[in-house]
């Protein structure tokens, strides 16, 4: 054991340590922090008591107050479930176009529509539902199978060819490759394009309008204003589902393409299918 | 003349005095404030019970504002993110004033620190005026000086242990009626103070008031003088403060020393005395426990008491007041060198006094004049200046505004009949507490017209709107240009809202987007 050193200047112990002749004084920690000390350590014993803390076996202790971080989350969901409450239930009593008409609800469906765009929607139709070639953008005003809330509603209800829903939206144009000649398909995509816009050659137009009136008015309508209820898109608009231009018509007239949208109904309940209607009924396009 | 026989003189040492100064770490030393009287006590009770009634009243003040607004003149809402202030009500946004505000304080605080050293220190002070109030409590039960050091020297008695305990509760009192006087900032105070009592105000507010009981009790009762001496930083930065020309709480020595206990004995010896009698009525009353003969020192918070416990000495003796005074440092220095011939020796009473015992006309006064000088023409300009700037803000700062935010994803939307479509969120801020009907209108882009979601109307180039008071209304806007009208892919254009009642408005300017080729 070492004796006690003595600082000649202070009279205080020192612990012996010197660095360049400068010694470390031995004073006492302050009480406050001593004090201080010891209390944190028995905080810590007690909270190990109260919290789950020491690891057994094949567990941890449950400590006595019987927290879990599980049940927070639980309670906090639960309790957000209920301010919902009041949104969700008047949501599932009216129809989509009373939400759409009330200020206050139209805000609630719109955001919690948004939150499951997000999830479920923009794997096809795009972040911002602007859609790409082949899937619709959901922010314009053609709409194939109708834009009221209430069609909306029921397309994204049943699903668009969805084989497994017997209510689905269902429509399939024939591939006209097989059933007019090569020329008539040109003439016919020359006729539509010139709908919209200019076509490189003129003396297609008027074979073409023929070549429409025997094939394609019975569901694009003799005007080419098309059909909603047979999901026949507006062929004289400047929105083309499947790429503009007489070649991707022609493409369209040989072998069409049939794009198939699910029917979320199962998976998303019918709470959400309206709030989604609500939020895709204001993205602009809305009818 | 000097006859000293009806001067009580204390057994007092200031706890810093150089031959004791103790490390930090030590122990506390008890300091037991004696009662002191006089004008700078008088003008204390006075600072004290105007700032304490500030303190308690001002949530109960009522203001109308109407059917849309709170009636406290005093609110500050967190929750709804809204802050009242008599006439003026401040959005989140505006939370510059509360800036502006805190630059006027910290400036204000120099000035008054530059022109009559730490007045808020020794006045206005929280924690001097808390201190002071449980310093009252204290007298009131355990008595005055003598009394508490012999009660608090002696044993544990019954009697001591009642005094203690009464002191204490009476204390925690004072500490929960301090907590709880805040908690009535933040909501409407009738309402809430019927939650408190009833135990159904929000957890928020209990947890307030435990936490300002434990700090006001910590630092009131318990740590009193530690607090100035060790935590707070301004002791410290008033030293940049502090100029020759600052008036402070100064000890006289050119007329005090040489100081003597023993005057007439020292007078018939030969010996030279000054007025100071040596009897440390300035120790005993000083809250921080200081002896300020020892010069001008950190811990010495200028509450005057001092001065008062020497001038009611100064009076028994007959003498001119003043032997401890609001002086500057100049006129200290200058008077000194008159006591001390330039300083070529000890402080002499004699060169200070005429023969007939009268002050000579070398002594140098505060004149008011030094009060104004450049620095404190600064501060004052500077705190000026960013009051007007406020008030002026104030005055002329709008209470209807628009923001608008451009749809980035889709950037614009080709539409059936070839036009393009963009869309943004309005938002429009109606900060006054009474509901406007609102007209949007477009102005530029030739051919546009916009509609709103919620808005029943058919599109057009102007639409009306209802805000509700005091809320910010936020709409989803769709502007649509037609094909042929479309120039080029950025356009500029305009946002405006119009109050038609009140004939205030607000722009944006926004763009629209479009693709190279619209059709």
């Amino acid at each position: 054991m070492s004796t006690e050193r003595i600082d000649d200047v202070s009279g205080i112990s020192t612990t012996g340590h010197e660095w360049d002749g400068i010694k470390e004084l031995n004073n006492p920690l302050p009480r406050w922090w001593v004090i201080t000390f010891y209390i944190t350590i028995a905080w810590a014993a007690a909270y190990t008591i109260a919290y789950p803390a020491w690891p057994m076996l094949s567990s941890a202790t449950k400590g006595v107050l019987g927290y879990s971080s599980r049940n927070d989350v639980k309670n906090e969901l639960a309790a957000a479930e209920a301010a919902k409450g009041k949104y969700v239930a008047a949501i599932q009593a009216k129809t989509v176009s009373e939400i759409a008409a009330d200020d206050a609800l139209r805000e609630f469906a719109v955001a919690a529509g948004g939150a499951a765009f997000k999830v479920n929607c923009v794997q096809c139709h795009g972040s911002g539902a602007q859609g790409s070639a082949g899937f619709p953008n959901l922010n314009d005003d053609e709409w194939l199978w109708g834009g009221s809330a209430e069609q909306i509603q029921q397309t994204i209800t049943h699903g668009i060819r969805f084989a497994s829903d017997p209510d689905t939206r269902q429509s399939e144009m024939p591939a006209f490759g097989d059933i007019i000649t090569p020329e008539q398909a040109t003439q016919v995509s020359a006729y539509v394009a010139s709908l919209s816009g200019p076509v490189h050659d003129a003396s297609l137009i008027e074979p073409g309008a023929k070549v429409f009136a025997e094939n394609c008015v019975a569901c694009h309508g003799a005007n080419a204003k098309g059909n909603k209820e047979l999901g026949a898109p507006d062929l004289t608009d400047a929105i083309w589902f499947y790429g503009s231009g007489e070649t991707a018509i022609a493409a369209q007239v040989r072998a069409p393409k049939h794009g198939v949208m699910p029917a979320w109904i199962g998976r998303l309940g019918e709470t959400t299918v309206k709030e989604l209607a609500v939020y895709v009924h204001s993205l602009g396009g809305g009818e | 003349m000097l006859d000293q026989t009806q001067v009580e003189r204390l057994e007092a040492e200031a706890v810093n005095s150089a031959k004791t100064r103790q490390p930090l770490y030590a122990a506390r030393k008890k300091i037991f404030p004696k009662r002191a009287s006089g004008s700078f006590r008088r003008f204390k009770w006075l600072v004290m019970a105007i700032t304490l009634g500030i303190y308690y009243l001002t949530p109960w003040l009522r203001w109308d504002r109407g059917a849309f607004a709170p009636d406290q003149a005093v609110l500050l809402d967190l929750a709804n993110r809204r802050f009242y202030f008599f006439f003026i009500e401040i959005w989140p946004q505006e939370f510059y004033y509360v800036a502006g505000l805190l630059m006027m304080a910290g400036i204000g605080l120099f000035l008054i620190t530059s022109t009559v050293g730490r007045a808020w220190c020794g006045y206005t002070c929280p924690q001097t005026v808390w201190v002071d109030l449980f310093l009252v409590v204290e007298r009131a039960i355990e008595g005055d000086r003598n009394a508490r050091m012999k009660l608090d020297a002696g044993p544990w008695t019954a009697r001591k242990l009642v005094l203690r305990v009464t002191k204490h509760a009476i204390w925690v009192v004072i500490a929960v009626a301090t907590g709880g006087a805040w908690i009535f900032y933040f909501a409407d105070a009738p309402t809430l103070i019927g939650e408190v009592f009833t135990g159904t105000a929000a957890p928020v507010a209990y947890v307030t008031i435990a936490v300002l009981t434990a700090t006001t009790y910590t630092f009131g009762g318990l740590m009193r003088e530690q607090v100035c001496t060790y935590m707070c930083p301004w002791p410290r930065i008033q030293a940049a403060m502090l100029d020759e020309n600052s008036l402070t709480v100064t000890y006289n020595d050119w007329r005090g020393e040489p100081r003597s206990r023993h005057a007439k004995k020292a007078l018939a010896a030969g010996q030279p005395v000054g007025d100071c009698v040596d009897c440390n009525a300035c120790v005993a009353v000083c809250p921080m426990g200081i002896d300020i003969r020892d010069g001008q020192q950190l811990e010495c918070i200028t509450c005057a008491l001092c001065i008062d416990a020497c001038d009611g000495i100064m009076d028994k003796l007959g003498r001119e007041r003043g032997l401890i005074s609001y002086a500057t440092l100049s006129d200290y220095n200058a008077n000194m060198a008159v006591a001390t011939a330039g300083g070529s020796s000890p402080a002499t009473p004699s060169l200070v006094r005429t023969a007939e015992g009268k002050f000579s006309d070398r002594l140098a006064h505060f004149h008011i004049r030094k009060i104004f000088r450049l620095r404190t023409f600064i501060y004052l300009g500077a705190w000026s200046a960013v009051g007007l700037a406020l008030l002026y803000s104030l005055l002329t700062r709008e209470r209807l505004e628009l923001n608008v935010l451009h749809d980035r994803n889709p950037q614009f939307v080709t539409l059936s009949d070839g036009s393009i479509r963009n869309g943004y969120t309005v938002k429009l801020l109606n900060m006054i507490p009474e509901p406007r009907t609102i007209v949007v209108i477009l102005q530029g882009l030739p051919g546009a017209e916009m509609s709103a979601v919620g808005v029943d109307l058919p599109p057009a180039r102007s639409f009306t709107t209802l805000a509700e008071p005091d809320r910010l209304k936020m709409l989803k806007v769709f502007v649509r240009q037609p094909a042929d009208q479309i120039e080029g892919t950025t356009q500029s254009f305009t946002f405006r809202i119009e109050d038609k009642a009140d004939l205030e408005s607000a722009e944006y300017t926004a763009t629209f987007n479009a693709p190279e080729i619209a059709r």
